[in-house]
């Protein structure tokens, strides 16, 4: 390639200082937490020991390793507490996942069959409610599901209930919150695969005879598999870390693991096991992260 | 065999509904006379009112623009390099680590991007506050302003450069006088993308913040931790009217964009 033969010193500053800010600022924090997941906590400034010093030399090192343990592990894999608030993220996350399939599915649908014209403004207001805070769209839930809320004076108008219904602190209200949230997440990508596809397959699946809800489950569905998948992942990975929706929304009874991190961090004060809590998280997404990764770079690099 | 069915109509239209009527809600209760949120109590600017006068709420507001403004900006810069090096370098050395680096912040859940980066302020021994989110957001940030230049550098017709540097300018001029200008649009989306998203959020600042330094969201979020109130209401259809002018500023310019290089190109046709 011309460029990499031409390239000085402008191009090596244009590649090494994004690279050594991702470096410092993405990478070595993972480093910082694995450690202090394996510290243990004490009542001191900063909270946990040993604490890493270069200057102690050799036998500091050696001493800063023999005191290293697994402490925090042994209690996130033993506490029930934990291990709820795992599978409860898996839950919520796997659920409202499949909900977003089916709500998102049809709208993008729509607007990738809507006139050429129309399409941009559709996308644009699908887009919109992205752009507005993700902490206010979840706020204007609580307006809404809160006890003397408009959904239940709506319900108690048409007479369908006759006392009013808590539909806050459910898990209800999170899978709301979560669908609500993300829907765009969902609906973007598809759309992408779904306004992309040659029409010409679907003439000719037409010309020769096949039912349209036959042509759709044999060429639509199976084209825009990949616009899905990049939805899903898109949706399932940062649902099952999530904390605002679940913390607003949500009960008290059973915490995400978003939550259970927050809560060690700020409220306990434990560093070391909310950095389990973190290593133990991302260990659980990182298959996931690295097929959404692939798809990334296949898509916008156009990489094999 | 374009066919608008009703079915499509209904569900575009119903998954906007969705999308759109919380917020009008929250618009219109912002406007609500009645102190108990839900009760109607007719037009009013009260709210509107009683928040010019919280000093707390104001100062955030500041807090968040300064922090917003200063990290887009970091990011940009940062997001062009990383897009140039990603489209026009080839396969470099350590290319899947850096490509890594930059998707994986996209979808990172931010309770573990937030606890790092706070750790990694402490182990550093950094006074937390201002400058402590503007960092974290910059990192945050400048993952979307790279998808953004790197889609628009991907469909970029690479003649008009390679003429000018056969017509012997040199390359960082040619990136300067051409490049630059012919991706302004996608540079300018994602500024206002990293502003918005900046402004926003709540958990990484939770995380990184010191003292005296608090932004808007965690000053609305702990307002909303006690409750509804009417003033929520009213600092929050600000803040859509913001974003919704910004966006719609930042499309038009994009639209004008690409009508621009349409008639360039159909212009060099002729």
């Amino acid at each position: 390639m011309a460029a990499t033969a031409r390239r000085g010193w402008g191009a090596r500053v244009v590649l090494l200082l994004p690279y050594f800010w991702l470096a410092v600022f993405f990478l070595a924090p993972f480093a910082i937490v694995l450690k202090i997941s394996l510290s243990q906590t004490v009542v001191a400034q900063p909270p946990y020991a040993p604490v890493f010093d270069p200057a102690a030399g050799w036998t500091g090192l050696k001493s800063f390793f023999s005191q290293l343990t697994l402490d925090g592990y042994r209690l996130i894999c033993s506490d029930q507490i934990y291990i709820l608030s795992y599978l409860k993220s898996l839950q919520v996350a796997a659920v409202s996942t499949i909900i977003l399939l089916i709500v998102g599915y049809p709208v993008a649908y729509g607007i990738a069959r809507s006139p050429r014209g129309l399409q941009p403004l559709l996308v644009m207001l699908v887009v919109l409610p992205f752009w507005t805070s993700f902490l206010i769209r979840v706020y204007a839930w609580i307006n809404i599901l809160q006890r003397d809320g408009l959904l239940n004076d709506i319900l108690l108008a048409l007479g369908i209930l006759s006392t009013p219904v808590s539909w806050l602190s459910s898990d209800a209200a999170i899978y709301i919150g979560v669908v609500y949230s993300y829907l765009p997440f969902m609906v973007l990508p598809l759309y992408a695969t779904l306004e992309k596809m040659d029409e010409s397959l679907l003439e000719a699946a037409a010309d020769l005879g096949c039912p349209r809800w036959k042509t759709f489950w044999l060429v639509t569905l199976p084209l825009s598999l990949p616009g899905a998948a990049a939805g899903v992942l898109l949706c399932l990975i940062p649902i099952v870390g999530e904390f605002v929706i679940p913390d607003l929304l949500g009960g008290s009874q059973t915490l995400m693991i978003g939550q259970t991190l927050w809560t060690e961090f700020f409220s306990n004060r434990d560093w070391p096991v909310a950095s389990a809590i973190a290593v133990a998280l991302l260990a659980l997404l990182l298959v996931p992260i690295v097929i959404y990764q692939r798809l990334q770079s296949r898509q916008l690099e156009g990489l094999r | 065999m374009r066919r608008t069915s009703t079915f499509n109509i209904v569900s575009v239209a119903l998954g906007l509904t969705f999308l759109y009527l919380p917020i009008v809600i929250l618009v219109i209760y912002s406007f609500n006379a009645s102190r108990l949120v839900t009760v109607w109590g007719g037009w009013s600017l009260a709210w509107y009112r009683e928040l010019l006068h919280d000093e707390a709420m104001l100062q955030a507001a500041s807090t968040s623009l300064r922090v917003a403004a200063l990290s887009a900006t970091a990011a940009t810069v940062l997001g062009i390099c990383a897009a140039i090096a990603l489209t026009r370098f080839g396969r470099f050395r350590g290319r899947l680590a850096f490509s890594s680096m930059v998707y994986a912040p996209l979808v990172m859940p931010e309770v573990i991007t937030g606890l790092s980066l706070l750790l990694l302020f402490v182990a550093a021994n950094v006074d937390r506050g201002f400058w402590t989110i503007v960092f974290a957001h910059t990192t945050l940030t400048m993952c979307f302003v790279t998808v953004i230049v790197q889609a628009r550098l991907i469909g970029f017709d690479r003649s008009l450069e390679e003429a000018a540097m056969d017509l012997g300018c040199p390359p960082f001029k040619t990136f300067l006088t051409i490049t630059l200008p012919l991706i302004f649009p996608a540079i300018a989306a994602g500024w206002m993308l990293a502003f918005s998203l900046s402004l926003d959020d709540l958990v990484i600042a939770s995380f990184t913040t010191g003292p005296g330094a608090s932004t808007l969201p965690i000053r609305i979020y702990s307002e909303v931790r006690l409750g509804v109130k009417p003033e929520i209401n009213a600092i929050c259809t600000i803040f859509v009217a913001v974003v919704a002018v910004l966006t719609v500023v930042a499309s038009l310019m994009t639209k004008r964009g690409a009508m621009q290089r349409e008639r360039a190109a159909y212009a060099a046709q002729v």
